[in-house]
């Protein structure tokens, strides 16, 4: 990879006080990466992004051209340069040193992050061990049935969504591929496709739901499994079911006869099941009951992906290592193994001795033991923003946003690559550019020619 | 009163909005340390929104944070709901039980109050 490769969509030169539009842009807001939001950019600030929902609209027009110093070293301004050295240092003294984050970087710069790991003999890991890890883990256990949004947006005619809440998460989740759009088999849209929402709080998500249940916390095991049992025809007592479940036994039948009867049935589920007890246990029984489902009827499942492209981190790091998270390159080879590899396990065990983290803010979303570990060890951050973990860090790089400032390739939540279309340039420097810049230096430090 | 409680941390839409306009912002800032709380509990324990509470872990982790009340029909009762962030990680422990992901969703939890709203004022 050059630099002139990632370089081929970089932002067409703006002209002060002239109304630029992009049309086509890409929001990686979130895991949908809708990529038709039309913006209009005047004086390198984006005044309308058409067609965003409002997180994309938030998303869009907050991330303007600031004047922060691109780098900090221990909070105070530095070089570029010097912050380049500073952290090729840090990686390379360092022991156990973890790479974390890349969600929410292009699969250029994940590509070239992975690398500086392999040279360290580090432990890289994504966001996707505290999002959809357990999803990870529960595809290689028990396999994946699945589609691309657009065969959900042509086929789907039974929706479900299982403890996710789009209206919130996803807003154009509906609208664009999976309730509302008219296809080549439902072409009346909404009136052609049943939606079911399960979870355990009544979300803004149930209101758009023809059926919604409402099931005991901490039961999504025991209910995905009576599903199962209903499946196969198997004979269960209602009482018991009721009772560990919270929902009555009919409710769960009749939802069994809906799924069987349905021609393509998909069941998007989110972070309510993989955040609860039993995690990768209950993705795994959600994805064997879609398993289970292709006995009956055209069944598929898919997890509601947040970043927009921690599903192209899942890529990338597969590509790279033979593993999507968690993997540790300490004996020269890859190995992985969630709870041991993965970022919390790493900071909470007080194991890393050192650290960088890409677009990712541990420093507010980890636990109490493990941001401790963190903050009492030198690491580089890397951030569009100001955050509790920039300020925390050795070394801070200030970067350019992606998809607004740089182009790349990123990954929607079905595993289809969009290029980034950028509205304008950025005085800061990509995190491709950070990062390639420290893998020159951690290469001279090793002595790795080539 | 010291009750046991499941608390549901989760997105919404202004915290995902805060996330870009700014960690540090106000909008941000209220969104994640506002406790929701069904009003169903709030009415037979007697809190009333802007009451300070305490809740505490299984493994002792503590947080303080202000409540407001709950839409009647979204959280049921036994259950508190809180925006993503500082709040909801520092109630999860350090423990992911061999998956990477530590337990950041149905958290067992006590709750108590600290201070009345009126108090403070
Ligand atoms: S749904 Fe997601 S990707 Fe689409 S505009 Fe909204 S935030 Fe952006």
């Amino acid at each position: 990879m050059t630099s002139a490769s990632i370089e081929v969509n970089a932002p067409t030169a703006s002209v002060p006080g002239e109304l630029k539009i992009i049309a086509d842009a890409v929001c990686t807001f979130c895991g949908c990466v809708c990529d038709d939001i039309d913006l209009h950019v005047k004086d390198d600030h984006i005044v309308e992004a058409k067609r965003a929902c409002v997180l994309g609209k938030a998303w869009f027009l907050n991330h303007s051209v600031d004047d922060s110093p691109s780098c900090l070293i221990e909070g105070r301004p530095a070089t570029l340069e010097a912050g380049y050295d500073r952290a090729a240092k840090i990686l390379t003294d360092g022991k156990y040193p973890i790479i974390y984050g890349l969600s929410d970087s292009p699969c250029e710069a994940q590509r070239v992050a992975v690398g500086i790991c392999d040279w360290i003999s580090g432990t890289v890991d994504t966001t996707t061990s505290v999002c959809h890890g357990p999803s990870g883990m529960a595809f290689q256990g028990v396999g994946e049935v699945t589609c691309s949004l657009g065969e959900v947006a042509n086929r789907g005619d039974m929706i479900m969504f299982w403890g996710s809440n789009p209206a919130e998460s996803h807003p154009r989740h509906f609208t664009k591929y999976s309730l509302m759009p008219k296809g080549l088999f439902v072409p009346n849209g909404r009136k052609d496709r049943t939606c079911v929402v399960v979870d355990v709080r009544r979300t803004k998500s149930a209101k758009a739901a023809d059926i919604f249940i409402q099931m005991k916390p901490k039961k999504d095991f025991e209910a995905l499994w009576t599903l199962r049992a209903l499946a196969k025809g198997l004979e269960l007592d209602p009482e018991l079911v009721h009772r560990e479940t919270g929902v009555e036994f009919a409710v769960w039948q009749d939802l069994m006869e809906r799924m069987k009867a349905a021609k393509f049935g998909v069941i998007f589920f989110g972070m309510g099941l993989t955040m609860t007890r039993g995690k990768h246990a209950n993705t795994e029984a959600l994805l064997a009951l879609t398993r289970d489902m292709n006995a009956h009827t055209r069944f598929v499942a898919k997890p509601n992906r947040g970043h927009g492209n921690v599903t192209g981190a899942d890529n990338v790091v597969s590509w790279r290592t033979g593993y999507p998270f968690g993997v540790n390159h300490a004996r020269g080879y890859p190995r992985f193994n969630p709870g041991e590899y993965t970022t919390s396990d790493v900071l909470a065990n007080r194991e890393a001795d050192c650290g960088m983290t890409i677009a990712c803010d541990p420093m507010a979303n980890f636990s109490q033991p493990a941001r401790e570990h963190l903050a009492s060890i030198p690491f580089i951050a890397l951030d569009t923003k100001d955050t509790p973990t920039t300020r925390a860090a050795a070394v801070a790089f200030s970067v350019a946003t992606y998809g607004i400032n740089t182009g790349g390739t990123v990954y929607r939540m079905d595993d289809v690559p969009i290029p980034l279309r950028p509205a304008f340039a950025s005085p800061h420097p990509s995190d491709y550019e950070v990062l390639t810049q420290i893998e020159n230096r951690v290469k001279k430090i090793l002595g790795i020619t080539g | 009163m010291t009750e046991t409680f499941i608390l549901i941390p989760g997105r919404t839409t202004d915290q995902g909005c805060g996330i870009s306009e700014g960690k540090f912002q106000d909008k941000y800032q209220n969104e994640i340390r506002a406790l929701q709380v069904a009003p169903g509990d709030m009415a037979r324990l007697g809190l009333r929104p802007g009451d300070r509470v305490r809740l505490t872990g299984e493994e002792g982790q503590s947080v303080e944070v202000c409540i407001t009340a709950g839409k009647k029909d979204e959280l049921p009762e036994g259950l508190l709901f809180i925006a993503y962030g500082d709040i909801s990680s520092r109630m999860m422990t350090g423990d992911t039980h061999g998956s990477g992901m530590p337990t950041s969703k149905g958290m067992d939890v006590t709750m108590e109050l600290v201070e009345r709203a009126a108090q403070r004022e």
